[in-house]
């Protein structure tokens, strides 16, 4: 379905963790690196980091539970990120929120059960000119209104 | 390969024979014009990239892509009108220019030598030309962190050469010490940028007395403030005035290392920083005996992942541990114990880009910019109910009246303007009663607000300030860390209180209990994040007491967005009876006759507003 490596093959992450390894601070890119190649850090990848670093697992738990760019589950293949912030905010983006969860069935936060999008309400996007915007993978959607919505959905 | 200082002054004077025409100069080589084309994330979200790879194969098409030059340059500003293109050296503004616009351009404005009519503001269709002084836009903006941004192509280390770059770092270099530079950033009353107006001079001193064998300077890139994008604009359109600010830093401070912390959700921001950095480095300006002066400096990126907290230094410095991104208490300060423990210069995106300018001016230029308390200028992100949503910067002590009407245009639809939020979730609602109150650090504060990193939401009528109070509060809720209580528990139960006002199940005694959770969560919480957490909800009970009255004791929304207290209806006199809003509403629950006035169940209401949007008869409306 998407381009993301399994995590039974963990030779991409030990690579990833020879390269930083050492580097002051180098957890933060480690984790980065292996969501990028895994698209999620289950509790498996962060045990093997963390005996790899020679840290305990609960500081590595500690670190992805904390930031918000980290993932324990597995997301849609479509992210679809609808900007919340102040500017999209006062120009109606809670309604577009509502509207593509009405349209996919899911919560905020939530996956389709195809595993084909997920729905999440994003921190600011910083293209408050085009707002309320949003965003599905790289692709950028600005000036929206609520019946948008099923047809941006249809692209994917 | 590493250059001497006279080779690189050489390579700037050779791109400048080529692109001066952009400054007014004569043009030196075969190059005749010069097509400016913004690629900065809002116009880039409008295909400004592929107008880009368009207007190149036309040229090449016509033979001309040695006399035509297509830059992508940084933001304009002026989002709302993107994506932005500028041709030198006429300077025509063009405004909303897409891809398929790429023909008119060549054949008409290149070739015929004839403005493309369709795509000029109608403000500027007298005269098209040199539309960056002739827009009231722009009239009263001063853009000094902005200079280079529209102007250069953020991708070329040459053209920031040509214009005057990295020269301020060769003068700090061989002629000033290291007490020289802190003195002149001091006396040019320099204040952090970010949002605490710290002086950035005295910032400097403690970390250059601090005594260590290893010191660090940091840049803060982590804008989370929603709707501030002014230190994204920065790092996008002239990626290299930060690195030679940190490198001046760096040496007034005697450190030999750096990092830029940059959030994650700026793709493009990124990608332009590791590029400059990477030119930097081959031509000799970070690395080892920089321009041969013995000075050492390396300049690391790390990557933000979605911490609202982390844009508080101390968690900053945490989170580039690879830690958690939990504050520190202060003392230590930073300048003594900052990354790795070590002594660290830790300034915000924007207060860099004014550095290698006050530099090679002198401090007297920029403290003769703004007003006493604070000079020079700022940049502000003016978003929401406003015309002309974009980036503007200004001297310090212009008012806000000056910005959102005369430079921003004023409020859209003929709606009445209620308030502007100022400083994201730490700041405040400034009312129209004291728009005229010139700006600047104090003054902010003292209308209860604060300046903060600079984003400026202007809210109309039709926002509800206790709805505006609960979205930060939800913000806060959701970003505070969670390391102390206050905090943690204190901003959870405000934000209750709130949602209960907004369903209209507010008791007599809320707002007293908010103020009083406000002011216990603002002086016991560790860092600025609590410590700020209240001012939404205090600066809007402050001024719009009124409001959380009438929610609380009418149960009443009179802007009419709190779901629970507005309904929509429908205009029996108004309805054409079209069907339009019946066939766009989303669960069905408009109901009646082609022909004859329609009807809205409210039962079957989600309140999405979809109706409203869509009538062009004016019939549907919040009561």
């Amino acid at each position: 379905m998407d381009d993301f490596v399994s995590i039974d093959n963990l030779t991409p992450l030990k690579e990833i963790i020879a390269k930083h390894k050492g580097a002051p601070g180098c957890a933060m890119p480690i984790l980065q690196e292996a969501q990028e190649v895994y698209g999620y850090l289950p509790i498996e990848l962060q045990k093997t980091i963390a005996e790899e670093l020679g840290v305990s697992l609960s500081e590595i738990f500690g670190i992805v539970t904390f930031y918000t760019q980290f993932t324990l589950v597995r997301k849609g293949k479509y992210r679809v990120g609808i900007c919340l912030g102040t500017a999209c905010y006062v120009r109606g983006a809670q309604n577009i929120v509502d509207r593509f969860c009405r349209e996919l069935n899911v919560e905020v936060g939530g996956t389709t059960p195809d595993m084909k999008f997920t729905v999440d309400a994003t921190r600011c996007l910083g293209a408050c000119g085009l707002a309320p915007v949003m965003m599905i993978n790289e692709d950028v959607y600005g000036a929206l209104t609520p019946d948008m919505a099923p047809d941006i959905i249809a692209k994917y | 390969m590493k250059k001497t200082f006279e080779e690189l002054q050489q390579i700037g004077k050779n791109k400048l024979d080529r692109i001066g025409l952009r400054i007014g100069l004569e043009a030196k080589t075969e190059s005749q014009k010069q097509i400016m084309v913004c690629g900065g994330t809002g116009c880039h979200s409008s295909s400004s990239h592929i107008l880009i790879d368009n207007l190149k194969k036309e040229l090449k098409a016509k033979g001309l892509e040695n006399k035509v030059d297509v830059i992508q340059t940084g933001c304009f500003g002026l989002c709302q009108k993107g994506p932005i293109v500028i041709i030198y050296p006429e300077g025509t503004f063009y405004a909303h220019v897409m891809p398929d616009d790429f023909k008119d351009i060549v054949e008409q404005h290149v070739m015929g030598g004839k403005i493309v009519d369709r795509l000029v503001l109608d403000e500027i269709k007298d005269n098209p030309n040199d539309g960056l002084n002739q827009l009231e836009f722009y009239k009263k903006q001063n853009r000094n962190a902005l200079y280079n941004c529209g102007l250069v192509d953020p991708e070329e280390i040459d053209e920031y050469l040509a214009l005057d770059g990295y020269k301020a770092l060769h003068k700090v270099l061989t002629e000033m010490s290291q007490d020289d530079v802190c003195n002149e950033i001091l006396n040019s009353g320099l204040r952090g940028r970010g949002g605490a107006g710290f002086p950035t001079g005295r910032k400097w001193m403690f970390a250059k007395a601090a005594q260590a064998d290893k010191k660090y300077v940091l840049c803060n890139a982590d804008e989370g403030d929603p709707g501030a994008f002014m230190d994204r604009s920065v790092l996008e359109g002239d990626p290299h005035v930060i690195i030679e600010a940190m490198a001046i830093a760096a040496y007034a401070i005697g450190a030999d290392e750096g990092y830029v912390y940059v959030r994650a959700e700026y793709p493009i921001a990124v990608k332009r920083l590791v590029l400059a950095i990477q030119q930097a480095e081959d031509y000799g300006l970070l690395g080892d005996n920089i321009m041969g002066t013995g000075f050492n400096f390396k300049l690391n990126v790390r990557l933000g992942a979605g911490a609202f907290v982390c844009g508080e230094e101390t968690a900053l410095l945490n989170s580039v541990e690879g830690k958690r991104g939990e504050p520190r208490p202060r003392p230590p300060f930073p300048a003594n114990a900052g990354a790795f423990g070590k002594p660290t210069v830790l300034n915000n995106v924007e207060t860099y880009a004014n550095i290698p300018k006050i530099i090679r001016e002198g401090a007297e230029w920029f403290a003769k910019i703004g007003t006493e308390d604070t000079s020079g200028t700022k940049v502000f992100a003016v978003g929401g109910k406003i015309v002309n949503t974009g980036l503007v910067e200004v001297p310090m002590g212009i008012t806000l009246r000056e910005i959102i009407f005369e430079i921003g245009g004023g409020i859209p639809n003929n709606k009445k303007f209620k308030a502007a939020q100022t400083g994201g979730p730490s700041g405040g609602c400034i009312p129209e009663q004291n728009l005229d109150t010139p700006i600047d650090f104090g003054s902010l504060a003292s209308v209860g607000s604060m300046m903060g990193s600079g984003g400026l939401i202007v809210l109309d009528e039709d926002n509800c300030m206790v709805d505006v109070a609960r979205f930060f509060m939800d913000f806060i809720v959701d970003e505070s860390c969670g390391k102390c209580s206050p905090c943690r528990i204190g901003t959870k139960r405000m934000l209750e209180i709130l949602e209960k006002i907004c369903d209209g199940k507010g008791e007599e005694g809320d707002i007293e209990k908010l103020e009083e959770l406000a002011s216990a969560i603002k002086s016991a919480s560790l860092c600025a994040l609590g410590q700020t957490a209240a001012n939404p909800v205090l600066s809007t009970i402050r001024y719009f007491r009124d409001e959380y009255e009438a929610h609380i004791k009418e149960q009443r929304c009179p802007a009419g967005v709190c779901k629970n207290l507005m309904q929509y209806k429908i205009d029996k006199e108004k309805c054409t009876g079209c069907s339009l809003c019946a066939r766009k509403c989303p669960v069905d629950a408009i109901v009646g006759e082609v022909r004859s006035p329609f009807e809205i169940d409210q039962k079957e209401c989600i309140k999405c507003g979809q109706c409203e949007l869509v009538c062009k008869f004016d019939a549907i409306s919040r009561a």
